[in-house]
C-alpha cells in the first residue's frame, strides 16, 4: 500500500517536471496555429475553428528558403559530426593505447578546448578563412566546428575506449592483424554506442550556432537554418504569427533528430562513456 | 628496433595527426592570437602598439573597467551558484527516480525532460520572454488561476530578480545534461550492491543516499566542473533576452556579455579588440584556475570506483 | 578498410560541392541593419534602380541591428564585407573611415544635393572629408490612437501640463494603457524618452553645442528637468513595463490596447503594415509658458563605399542614383517615417509622416546630444544614458543622481568638461 502510494508520488513529480520542460515549447507551437488576436487574447487556449490560421506558416515557407537552409544545416552538421567522430576516435585511441613521451601533455593540450569557447578567437579565424579563400563556404563552418567538437569528443571517447577489454585487441595482435586494421575493424565498431553521446555534445551546439554562420557564411547560398530563422524573426519581430511559425519550424527538425537518437543516447552513456 | 620506432611514429602521426592539426589551426592558434592581442593597444587609425601588461593593469585598477569587471564576475558566480543549487540537485533527483527499478514510462520522462536542452537560445530566449512578459499575460494568468495573481512581477525587468530569472531559464534548458550523465552513472552501479542493501532492509531512499550517491561522486564532480566551465562561458541567453547592455543597470551582465560588448562595441560604443582580448584572457585564466582547483583539490579526493 | 575509404570519398565529395556552391559573386552587395526594410528594397528600390541601370545587379544583405556593428566590423577586418555599407551616424562610421574601411566621397557628384547640416554626421572633425552619403533622418514625437482620445474627449496636448492631464484622464477611463514605453531594452528609455522630450529643455542645438564646448554640464537644470519629467511617467505605463521589450511596445500599441506611443517616426511603417489603429501624432510638448519648440530630427542613416570594394565604379553609380530626387521620392514613400536628407523637394503621401515632417517648419531641429563626439570615451555616454534613463523611469534612481552619474562619466575623459 505504502509502496503504491510512493510510486504514485514519484509519477506525479516526474509528470509535473516533464510538463515544466515541455509546456513552454508546446505553447509556442500551439499559438503558431492561431490568428494574431487570439494569440494575445487567449494564449492558453487550443486553436479552435475560428482562431485556427496557417498565415504564419504561409509567410515563413513562402518567404525564406527554408528547404535550402535546412540542407545547409544538415550537411554542415553531419559532415562535422562525422569528422569529429572519426578524428576524435582515432586520437582517443592513440592516446589511450600508445603511451608515449608527452602523451599526458598532449591530452591536456587537447582538453584546453573544452574550457575556452572558440568564439574568443573569431577574428583570427575569419582572417584565416579569408586567406584560404573559404569565406561563404560550408567548408569553413565544418572546419571550425570540427575543431570545436574534437576536445569533448576525445575526452568522452578516451574514457569509452579505456573500457574496452584488453583481450580483444591483444587477441587480434596475436593473429598478426596490423594496428590500423585493429582500430577500424575491431575497435571502431565497438564505438557505435558512443556516437549518440558525442552527438549530443557536438551536434546540438553546431546545429544551434548563430555566431559562426553570421561571421563565416552569411551569404544566401550558405545560410544555416538557425541563422535564417534568426534573420526572419528580426525582420518580422512584431508579426507574432510569423515569429511563432518560424520558431516551430526550427524546433521540429531538432526534435525529430533527437527522437531518432534518444535510444542510442542512453545506451551510449550507460556503456560507460562518461563516469 | 629502429624500424619498430619508425612504425610507431607513423602510427602516432596517422591516428593523432588529423585531430591535432585541425584543432591546432582552427582553435588553439586563434585563441593564442587573441591572447597576444591583449598586450597591444590601437590608436585612432587602427595601428597597434605593444604595451605589455598595461591593459591588464587598466582592467584591475581603472574604476571604469574594474567595476564592470567585478560586477560581471560576481554575477557570474551567482549564476554558477544558482546552477549548483538548483540544476544539479534537480538533475540528481530526477536521475535517482528514473533509475528506480520497475518504473513505468521511464523513456518518455527522459525524452521529455531532455527536450529543452536540444533547442537553440534563439528559441528559448524568445519563448521565455513571451511567457514571462506582462503583456502576453501567460505567467500572470497562470498564477491567477492558482489564486496567486498578486505574486506576479515583471521578473525579467527588475534589478532584484532579472539575474535569478535568467539563471532559472538556463537551468530549465540545461538540466538534461547532469540528468543524463548521472542517470548513466546510476545505471552502472552494480546491482549486487543494491540487492545486498535491499536484503539488509534498507529503503530506496537510504540505498540512494548511502550506497549509490557515494559511488557516483566522481560523476557529480565532473558535472560540477562542466557546469562551472559552461557558466563562465555563458553569453547567448543573456544576450538574446537582455541584449549586450545586460540590463537593468547591468544586473544580468556576465563575463561573456562584458567581453562581447568590449570586443565588438555597442551602438555608439566602439569595439576595442585589444581590451576585449584582455577580458577574454582573464576569463580563460579564471576558468583555468577553477579547473585546477577541481583537478588537484577535489577530484583527487573522490576516489574512482571501477565496477 | 572499405568503410573508411567510402567515408573519405564522401567527405571529399561534399566539401568539393560545398566549395563550388560558394563561388559566384560580382554584383553589388549592401550591408545594412535595416532588416525590417528588406522587402521594400527588394520589391521597390532595387527594381527602380535597375530600370535605368539594368546591367548592375544589387543585393540587399541586412544583418539584425543587434549584431550589425559586430558582424560588419568582423567582415571588414576579414575583407568579406559588402560594397556599400549603411553608416551609423558620427563616431562608429568615423572610426571606419579612420581605419581606412570607408572611401572618401567628396568627389561624388551627387554629394552636391546635400546641405552641410545633412552631411555633418558623416564628415571628419575638420569638416574636410565626407565619407557617407546622407540617406535619412528620423524625427521623435508621440503617436496616438485617435479612438482613445475620442473616448476621453480630449485633443492633442500643447504643453507638458496638458500632456499629463491627458494621461491622467486616460488612466481614470481605464480602457487604454495611457502611455507606451518599455524599459527592458533600455535604448527605448533613452531614445524615445530622454532624447524625445529633452530638446525643449536644453533648447536643441544651443544646449547640444554647449555640452560639446563644455559651457554646460549634464548636471545643469535642463537635464535634471528632463529626467524629472521621465520620472513621472511610470504610473501611466503598461503593467510590468520594466520587462516590456520594444516589440512588446509595438504590439501593445498596434493591437489597439494603448493610447499614446512615445515614438520614433520610423515606427510609422510598422504600424501601417500591422493594421487598423487610426493614427495621429503630436510633437513633444514644451513646458507651459515656453513659446519656442524644439524637435529631435536625427540624421540616422547614411551609406558609404567600402574602400576595399572590387566594384567601386558600379557602387559610385548606385550612390549617385541614391542622391537623386527619384530615390528620395521612392524611399520617403515606401518607408514613411524615414525622411530623405537631400535638397530635393518631395511630397510625403502618408499623413502621419507628413505631420512629423511639418514640425520642421514649426520648431527648431536638433540631433541627439550624445551622438557627436561625446560618446568617444570610456565610460561611453550613450551606454550610460540607456542605463540611467531606464533606471529613472523604473523609479530606481533620482533625476539628480542620474545627471551626476552622466556628468562624472563624461568629465572623466572629456577635457572641455573637466
Amino acid at each position: 500500500m505504502k509502496s503504491k502510494f510512493s510510486t504514485g508520488l514519484i509519477h506525479i513529480f516526474l509528470i509535473s517536471y516533464s510538463l515544466i520542460a515541455v509546456l513552454p515549447i508546446l505553447l509556442v507551437v500551439m499559438n503558431s496555429f492561431k490568428v494574431r488576436k487570439a494569440i494575445f487574447g487567449t494564449p492558453l487556449a487550443f486553436p479552435t475553428a475560428e482562431t485556427f490560421s496557417l498565415v504564419g506558416y504561409v509567410k515563413v515557407l513562402g518567404n525564406a528558403n527554408i528547404g535550402f537552409y535546412f540542407f545547409n544545416s544538415m550537411s554542415v552538421t553531419l559532415i562535422s559530426m562525422a569528422a569529429v567522430l572519426l578524428f576524435g576516435a582515432m586520437a582517443a585511441w592513440a592516446l589511450a593505447e600508445y603511451r608515449f613521451k608527452g602523451s599526458d601533455v598532449l591530452a591536456l593540450f587537447l582538453s584546453i578546448g573544452i574550457m575556452v569557447p572558440i568564439r574568443l578567437g573569431s577574428i583570427s579565424i575569419l582572417n584565416m578563412m579569408v586567406s584560404f579563400d573559404l569565406v561563404n563556404t560550408r567548408l569553413a563552418l565544418i572546419l571550425v566546428y570540427t575543431a570545436q567538437g574534437l576536445p569533448m569528443a576525445i575526452f568522452i571517447l578516451s574514457e569509452f575506449i579505456s573500457q574496452i577489454p584488453r583481450d580483444l585487441r591483444d587477441a587480434a595482435r596475436c593473429d598478426g592483424v596490423p594496428e590500423i586494421a585493429i582500430f577500424f575493424q575491431v575497435i571502431a565498431p565497438l564505438l557505435r554506442p558512443a556516437i549518440a553521446t558525442v552527438a549530443v555534445f557536438t551536434v546540438v551546439p553546431i546545429w544551434n550556432d548563430l555566431w559562426f554562420p553570421l561571421l563565416l557564411a552569411p551569404g544566401n547560398d550558405t545560410q544555416t537554418i538557425t541563422l535564417g530563422i534568426q534573420q526572419f524573426i528580426g525582420q518580422y519581430i512584431t508579426d507574432w504569427n510569423s515569429v511563432l511559425a518560424a520558431l516551430s519550424v526550427a524546433i521540429i527538425p531538432v526534435l525529430l533528430i533527437y527522437l531518432i537518437f534518444s535510444r542510442q543516447l542512453i545506451s551510449g552513456l550507460t556503456a560507460g562513456a562518461v563516469k | 628496433m629502429i624500424k619498430n620506432n619508425a612504425r610507431r611514429l607513423f602510427l602516432l602521426i596517422f591516428f593523432l595527426g588529423p585531430a591535432v592539426i585541425v584543432y591546432t589551426i582552427f582553435s588553439v592558434y586563434p585563441l593564442l592570437a587573441t591572447m597576444s592581442l591583449s598586450t597591444f593597444t590601437a590608436d585612432q587609425s587602427g595601428v597597434r602598439h605593444f604595451v605589455g601588461l598595461d591593459n591588464y593593469i587598466l582592467l584591475v585598477i581603472d574604476k571604469d573597467w574594474r567595476d564592470p569587471f567585478w560586477n560581471a564576475f560576481l554575477n557570474n558566480i551567482w549564476f554558477f551558484i544558482i546552477h549548483m543549487l538548483v540544476q544539479n540537485p534537480i538533475g540528481i533527483a530526477i536521475a535517482g527516480l528514473l533509475s528506480l527499478p520497475r518504473l513505468k514510462f521511464r523513456a518518455t520522462y527522459r525524452t521529455l525532460i531532455f527536450t529543452p536542452t536540444m533547442l537553440s537560445v534563439v528559441i528559448i530566449g524568445f519563448s521565455w520572454n513571451l511567457i514571462l512578459s506582462p503583456l502576453w499575460g501567460i505567467s500572470e494568468g497562470f498564477l491567477k488561476f492558482l489564486g496567486l495573481g498578486s505574486l506576479f512581477q515583471p521578473w525579467l525587468g527588475l534589478e532584484s530578480s532579472a539575474l535569478i530569472t535568467i539563471g532559472l531559464i538556463s537551468v530549465w534548458q540545461f538540466v538534461g545534461i547532469p540528468l543524463m550523465l548521472i542517470y548513466a552513472a546510476l545505471l552502472n552501479v552494480p546491482s549486487e550492491l543494491v540487492d545486498a542493501a535491499r536484503i539488509d532492509g534498507l529503503s530506496h531512499l537510504r540505498i540512494f543516499f548511502s550506497v549509490k550517491l557515494p559511488l557516483i561522486a566522481p560523476t557529480i564532480g565532473l558535472v560540477s566542473i562542466l557546469t562551472f566551465v559552461g557558466n563562465f562561458n555563458a553569453f547567448d541567453l543573456v544576450y538574446s533576452i537582455k541584449g549586450a547592455l545586460a540590463g537593468p543597470n547591468f544586473s544580468t551582465d556576465l563575463l561573456g556579455t562584458f567581453f562581447y560588448r568590449t570586443f565588438f562595441g555597442n551602438q555608439l560604443q566602439l569595439g576595442s579588440p585589444t581590451m576585449g582580448a584582455t577580458i577574454a584572457t582573464a576569463m580563460f585564466l579564471i576558468i583555468l584556475i577553477g579547473v585546477c582547483v577541481y583537478l588537484y583539490g577535489i577530484q583527487r579526493r573522490l576516489e574512482r570506483h571501477s565496477f | 578498410m572499405g568503410k573508411l575509404r567510402l567515408l573519405k570519398i564522401a567527405l571529399a565529395a561534399t566539401t568539393l560541392a560545398a566549395t563550388m556552391a560558394a563561388a559566384h559573386a560580382g554584383n553589388l552587395k549592401i550591408e545594412s541593419w535595416r532588416n525590417d526594410d528588406a522587402d521594400i528594397w527588394n520589391s521597390k528600390i532595387i527594381p527602380a534602380f535597375n530600370k535605368s541601370h539594368p546591367d548592375i545587379k544589387v543585393e540587399f544583405a541586412p544583418t539584425a541591428p543587434k549584431e550589425y556593428n559586430a558582424a560588419l566590423n568582423a567582415r571588414l577586418a576579414g575583407g568579406t564585407a559588402g560594397d556599400l555599407i549603411t553608416c551609423r551616424p558620427f563616431d562608429a562610421s568615423l572610426e571606419l573611415f579612420n581605419k581606412g574601411n570607408l572611401a572618401p566621397l567628396n568627389d561624388l557628384k551627387g554629394m552636391a544635393n546635400f546641405s552641410d547640416v545633412a552631411k555633418s554626421a558623416w564628415t571628419t572633425d575638420d569638416g574636410k572629408t565626407t565619407f557617407c552619403l546622407p540617406m535619412a533622418s528620423v524625427i521623435h514625437g508621440f503617436m496616438y490612437n485617435k479612438d482613445a482620445l475620442k473616448k476621453v474627449g480630449a485633443s492633442e496636448p500643447k504643453t507638458m501640463e496638458e500632456f499629463y492631464a491627458l494621461l491622467e484622464k486616460l488612466k481614470k477611463d481605464g480602457t487604454y494603457v495611457p502611455l507606451v514605453l518599455g524599459t527592458a531594452d533600455q535604448w527605448e528609455s533613452a531614445t524615445m524618452g530622454f532624447q524625445n522630450i529633452g530638446p525643449n529643455y536644453w533648447k536643441g542645438e544651443e544646449g547640444r553645442n554647449a555640452l560639446i564646448k563644455g559651457t554646460q554640464k549634464l548636471t545643469d537644470a535642463p537635464y535634471v528637468a528632463t529626467f524629472k519629467e521621465l520620472a513621472k511617467w511610470g504610473p501611466y505605463l503598461g503593467s510590468g513595463y520594466q520587462a516590456q521589450t520594444y516589440p512588446d511596445s509595438q504590439n501593445l500599441f498596434s493591437l489597439g490596447k494603448a493610447a499614446i506611443y512615445a515614438a520614433g517616426s520610423w515606427d510609422i511603417s510598422t504600424f501601417r503594415a500591422q493594421g487598423n489603429v487610426p493614427l495621429g501624432a503630436f510633437k513633444a510638448p514644451p513646458p507651459a509658458g515656453q513659446s519656442d519648440c524644439y524637435i529631435s530630427d536625427h540624421t540616422d542613416i547614411g551609406i558609404g563605399l567600402n574602400a576595399a570594394s572590387k566594384n567601386a565604379a558600379d557602387a559610385r553609380v548606385f550612390l549617385d542614383w541614391m542622391a537623386t530626387s527619384e530615390f528620395a521620392e521612392i524611399f520617403a514613400n515606401s518607408l514613411p517615417g524615414f525622411f530623405p536628407l537631400s535638397n530635393a523637394k518631395i511630397t510625403v503621401k502618408d499623413d502621419v509622416a507628413a505631420t512629423f515632417l511639418s514640425w520642421r517648419g514649426e520648431c527648431k531641429s536638433t540631433i541627439r546630444n550624445s551622438y557627436q563626439i561625446l560618446s568617444r570615451g570610456t565610460p561611453n555616454l550613450e551606454n550610460e544614458l540607456w542605463n540611467v534613463s531606464a533606471q529613472v523611469i523604473n523609479a530606481k534612481m533620482s533625476p539628480e543622481d542620474a545627471t551626476k552619474q552622466l556628468q562624472a562619466g563624461l568629465a572623466k575623459w572629456y577635457k572641455p568638461q573637466q
